[in-house]
């Protein structure tokens, strides 16, 4: 943890309303995207001349594209409950990150521009011109929103930040103030085929040596395929599951749960990566392009079913959008639902009796679960709604001892964000990383301290990276955060097939030193 | 009097009724390219109409949110419920039977009705917060609502209207013939603003209300796997 300039926020016994402090993130802002990653996304290169003008024209247009975008810029009756709902602005006190007031800077120029009211009397109404300073205000308060949804739990009519946070990226990239983090991953996983552009040889590679290494642990020969034809399964998942700690102990677990099910699957290296940062910048023509690879790899390979691993906004767009984006999946097998979320398929399994556990291998940790802000709040597992929030709980229950919830304020429809999310992962936004995790901290001491919790599951990359670099700032330990699959992984009883009996007594030799 | 009176009247529904039927309009034409119900939602319509059913009449993403603010924003809206529809004899002759059942509570709703609109605007100025995202024009409204109940209050509890030929004038402006408008200053005032919120209905936040029944987040099924949804811009994009 590298020594900073900035006040880590203290935590609470219980969660408190900051004061405002005007400006206090107003410095904060990520990086431009260079020419090279604008253009290829379609995007101007710098920003234009009469930018003013185009930004203005392209508000305009996206009204007339997304009807959330407009009946939420109009229905907005500043009753001030969604003020206290942003984790960043928990964590900041910044009043531009309260929703209501990141829409404003949004609204007052819709307002100015396309309303009555605006035109003749926009001081009464707070609508204001675009200018420079306006636009500043964007760029730095519209890369301090995850897009986490939180708000439109608690505003009476629904209104979504995250909408207007994308719709505002939208129009930033047009005028030619895209934002370079999520740009230059659009740019990787569209040519490369993942967010962390490893090439086909690469991910051969990596993953020939998570072979190796499970069979070194379990004495099992776990395979994990990749562009193999005529599978049943085709696994999307976040790129980072191929080597960060510790999504890769959830692929892990994923590989051990197809072996038991005795399904043949495979990955793809064209479509290497579950995350579809599209989104974050609102581009729905980025977002398809990315979608419409997955697609093209499920033909190619003449897969049966997709299944995806654990991402938050990559199920999101999966689950909410994949149908849309890049369906009709017709080509594949209709008796299960397209995609599926690995959490589905293990707890089906699970359900059927077909998975054994030993949970005592887990018996090391107390646990608890953080629910990832756009599995929560904008999809579902399973046919139920809420199935969301029982299905990982129901697999951590089948694999640990010990597990509670957090407060309910910080779980389920409630949850914080990570302080990750929505395209903000990035080194250039540390410090407001660091503040807007603040709440699911003081959640987590919370739970540590009545429960003696000691580790804290997720299903989501971002959400794991996040917590992995944020959690020693908080005086907690990097590995705190674990992988849901890998709580399966390290309770899954593997069957040994015929070839690794053989091998059996060099594999109890192999566990006593492990032991 | 009389007269000025009929053209604001005649002005004021023509700029409610066209200027809220444009924005419906709009609101119904534009499409919505993807699903995004704040989860979890229904996975049936019916669950659907019945989540709306409750943010309607409860306000429960309200309730769930900020008690305060849902007890005063309730108060005012049921009362403002209950004062509207017990308006509704002065339109109807013979007036409604049911009509005539709520008149007692739609007197003592008014005071409901201002006491919650007195907590929002104490909200307004003393939170922080709340203070920050006002515009002038959010006192202003809330002040208009104050001054149409208060002197609709004032009416009922304090002095009282020359009713009958109030209902005479109104029931002559439905069939364009203008009769005689008491000229009752604190009634006037009354008239006046109630002219003044219907005209600045459509270019308002008053949008909230046809506002809640076109948003995305609360209004749609959550059935995106089952069903493929495409809006009409995003086939074109298909078809390159
Ligand atoms: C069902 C959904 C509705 C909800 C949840 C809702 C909620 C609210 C809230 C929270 C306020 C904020 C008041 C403040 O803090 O200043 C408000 C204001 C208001 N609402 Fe509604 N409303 C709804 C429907 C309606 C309808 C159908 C009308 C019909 C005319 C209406 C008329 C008003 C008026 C006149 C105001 C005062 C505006 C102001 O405060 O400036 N609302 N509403
Ligand atoms: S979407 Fe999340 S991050 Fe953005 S304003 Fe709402 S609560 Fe804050
Ligand atoms: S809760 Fe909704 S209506 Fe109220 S201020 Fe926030 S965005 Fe506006």
């Amino acid at each position: 943890m590298a020594k900073v300039d900035y006040e880590i926020p203290e935590l609470k016994e219980y969660p408190v309303i900051p004061k405002l402090k005007k400006d206090a993130m107003a410095h904060s802002a990520p990086y431009v995207a260079k020419e090279k990653f604008q253009t290829s996304l379609g995007y101007a290169g710098e920003l234009v001349d009469n930018w003013q003008e185009v930004a203005i024209a392209k508000m305009g247009e996206l009204t007339t594209k997304y009807r959330s975008l407009s009946v939420f810029l109009d229905s907005c009756v500043k009753c001030g409950a969604c003020t206290d709902k942003c984790h960043y602005y928990l964590g900041t006190t910044d009043p531009k990150n309260m929703p209501v007031a990141r829409q404003d800077l949004f609204r007052n120029v819709y307002r100015r521009y396309f309303t009555l009211a605006g035109k003749l009397v926009p001081k009464l109404v707070g609508a204001q011109d675009l200018t420079e300073e306006v636009l500043d205000d964007w760029y730095t308060y519209f890369h301090q929103c995850s897009q986490c949804r939180r708000c439109s739990v608690y505003c009476p009519y629904g209104i979504d930040t995250a909408e207007i946070s994308m719709a505002a990226r939208e129009v930033m990239a047009t005028v030619g103030k895209g934002q370079k983090y999520c740009n230059e991953i659009i740019g990787k996983a569209q040519t490369l085929g993942n967010n962390l552009g490893l090439p086909e040889p690469a991910l051969a590679d990596t993953l020939e040596g998570l072979e190796e290494d499970v069979e070194e642990d379990t004495g099992v020969a776990v395979k994990f395929p990749l562009d193999k034809k005529g599978c049943d399964v085709l696994l999307i998942t976040p790129s980072a599951d191929f080597f960060a700690e510790p999504h890769v102990d959830g692929l892990i677990g994923y590989a051990k749960v197809f072996h038991e099910a005795g399904v043949s699957w495979t990955m793809s290296s064209y479509a290497s990566e579950a995350a579809n940062f599209g989104m974050f910048i609102g581009s729905y023509e980025n977002m398809r392009k990315l979608a419409l690879r997955i697609r093209e790899a499920a033909i190619e390979l003449g897969c049966k079913r997709i299944v995806f691993g654990e991402c938050g906004h990559a199920w999101r767009v999966a689950y909410s959008f994949l149908n849309t984006l890049a369906g009709p999946f017709d080509f594949l097998d209709p008796a299960y639902p397209v995609p599926q979320h690995i959490c589905e398929f293990t707890h089906d399994l699970i359900s059927k009796d077909k998975l054994k556990f030993d949970k005592s291998e887990n018996d090391h940790m107390t646990l608890t679960f953080h629910d990832s802000c756009n599995v929560a709040r904008a999809s579902r597992m399973g046919d139920e709604a809420g199935g969301q929030f029982t299905l990982p709980r129901d697999i951590i229950n089948a694999t640990c001892n010990n597990f509670y919830d957090m407060p309910k304020h910080a779980i389920k429809e409630g949850t914080y964000c990570c302080g990750g999310g929505g395209g903000l992962l990035t080194d250039d936004l540390m410090e407001l990383r660091v503040k807007g995790a603040l709440p699911r901290m003081e959640a987590l001491k919370n739970v540590t301290e009545n429960n003696g919790v000691t580790h804290m599951a997720a299903i989501c990359a971002i959400c794991k990276s996040q917590f992995s670099k944020v959690l020693p700032y908080y005086g907690f330990e990097m590995d705190q955060i674990v992988s849901v699959h890998q709580l399966v992984s390290n309770a899954i009883i593997l069957t040994k097939d015929e070839d690794s009996v053989i091998d059996n007594e060099a594999e109890t030799d192999d566990t006593v030193v492990a032991a | 009097m009389s007269i000025l009176f009929a053209v604001l009247f005649y002005f004021a529904t023509a700029v409610l009724v066209l200027g809220v039927g444009s924005r419906i309009r709009k609101y119904a034409k534009t499409p919505a390219p993807l699903k995004i119900p704040t989860t979890p939602a229904p996975t049936t319509r019916r669950g659907v109409v019945f989540r709306m059913i409750k943010e309607l009449t409860i306000f429960e993403s309200l309730f769930k949110s900020n008690k305060w603010i849902w007890l005063f924003g309730w108060l005012f809206h049921m009362g403002m419920l209950l004062v509207l529809l017990r308006h509704l004899r002065y339109f109807t002759d013979p007036v409604w039977s049911w009509v005539v059942f709520i008149q007692p509570f739609g007197k003592y709703a008014s005071i409901a009705m201002l006491l919650g609109l007195i907590g929002l605007l104490v909200r307004r100025i003393v939170v922080d917060r709340v203070r920050y995202i006002s515009a002038p024009s959010d006192f202003l409204m809330l002040g208009l609502l104050l001054v149409i109940g208060g002197t609709g209050a004032m009416m009922s509890f304090v002095t009282s209207a020359d009713i009958i030929s109030l209902k005479s004038y109104l029931l002559g402006l439905m069939v364009f013939d203008i009769r005689y408008l008491p000229s009752d200053p604190i009634l006037l005032v009354h008239l006046a603003s109630v002219a003044i919120l219907m005209i600045i209905f459509p270019i308002s936040k008053l949008l909230h209300a046809p506002g809640i029944f076109f948003s995305p987040t609360r209004n749609q099924v959550d059935n995106p796997r089952e069903r493929r949804h495409v809006a009409a811009w995003a086939i074109k994009l298909e078809q390159k």
